[in-house]
């Protein structure tokens, strides 16, 4: 078998993984999830910080 | 359109204001994110189909060696988020320009997040190899004060209400705390050595064959590309906060994440 042909048969078998699933499944969805927090605060704080930007842009339309 | 190309970019919002300081920053950073966003993408699409799908792992330990594809990249990350971290807390100490002190508060919370990410999967590693959660191993143990250095530094930031104060503290924090990168990279490189386990930071003795390699590659260009695109962006937000409020420094509260 090529090393980079599929190395599971069935989705049992992918969630299974060899016997260590939770291991293996628990690394990857906490890997997921932190991609997805900072993900979201970044989003979060770049979007209130361009608000004020221009909320302050509108306060005082002859500096921008 | 994803929300990220459709947001204008802080550079061309903040265009107009005068006291915006790290223009070059902020025009770097408006350049460089659709490229680092798709790479990252692409190499994490790459990367996790081919660590989860594909790539016969090697014989010894097996399936379980699919948790190294995300242990290492954070593992090394860390290292060199810290590393960087400290170099501009240095930077910043002798340019005294608030772009290297944005930098170094933006490394924190990322370097953190991985440090934490390197410990919960070598945990997670650790259980069915060895019999347990956590072990004093020295690489477990310097791993975890370098999660604790960054989070003092969080913590520091955080609890002073004069901005340029907390900067300063965390800059020494920071300076001080670089001595702990060498112990690091001893500790790991000697313990993977004599334990006869893959070492997580270069000298590395892993058993990478061509597949499992680019596997590997693909995962730490993906975490890396991830991780410049937070530090960068987390940096311009804390810049045009500064030039919104005009005095600058960033409210105590806006600093955080």
């Amino acid at each position: 078998m090529s090393p980079w042909s599929m190395a599971w048969s069935s989705l049992p078998e992918l969630l299974e993984m060899g016997g260590f699933g939770l291991y293996v499944w628990g690394a990857y969805v906490m890997v997921a999830a932190a991609a997805l927090w900072e993900a979201a605060t970044l989003t979060q704080r770049r979007r209130r910080v361009l608000d004020e930007l221009r909320g302050a842009a509108l306060e005082n339309p002859d500096a921008a | 359109m994803p929300a990220w190309r459709a947001a204008p970019s802080p550079l061309a919002t903040a265009r107009g204001s005068a006291e915006a300081p790290g223009w070059t920053l902020l025009a770097v950073i408006a350049r460089l994110t659709p490229w680092l966003v798709g790479t990252a993408l692409a190499a994490a699409v790459a990367g996790l189909a081919a660590a989860l799908l594909l790539a016969a792992p090697p014989a010894e330990p097996g399936d379980l060696w699919r948790i190294a594809y995300v242990h290492l990249p954070a593992a090394w990350l860390s290292g060199v988020l810290y590393a960087v971290l400290a170099a501009c807390a240095l930077m910043a100490r002798c340019r005294r320009e608030p772009v290297w002190a944005a930098l170094a508060a933006a490394c924190a919370p990322t370097g953190a997040l991985m440090s934490f990410l390197a410990l919960w999967t070598g945990s997670l590693w650790g259980k069915p190899l060895w019999g347990v959660w956590w072990t004093w191993e020295p690489r477990f143990a310097t791993l975890l004060l370098l999660l604790f250095l960054f989070l003092g530094l969080l913590a520091l930031q955080a609890a002073q209400d004069d901005a340029g104060k907390a900067s300063r503290a965390a800059g020494v924090l920071a300076l001080l705390g670089a001595g702990h990168l060498p112990l690091l990279y001893a500790a790991v490189a000697w313990w993977g050595r004599h334990a006869g386990r893959p070492a997580v930071v270069l000298p590395v003795e892993l058993p990478l064959n061509g597949p499992v390699l680019a596997t590997q590659v693909a995962m730490a260009v993906a975490l890396a590309a991830w991780a410049l695109v937070a530090v960068l962006h987390r940096a311009a937000s804390s810049l045009l906060e500064q030039g919104v409020d005009g005095e600058g420094a960033p409210a105590p509260a806006e600093r955080a994440p």
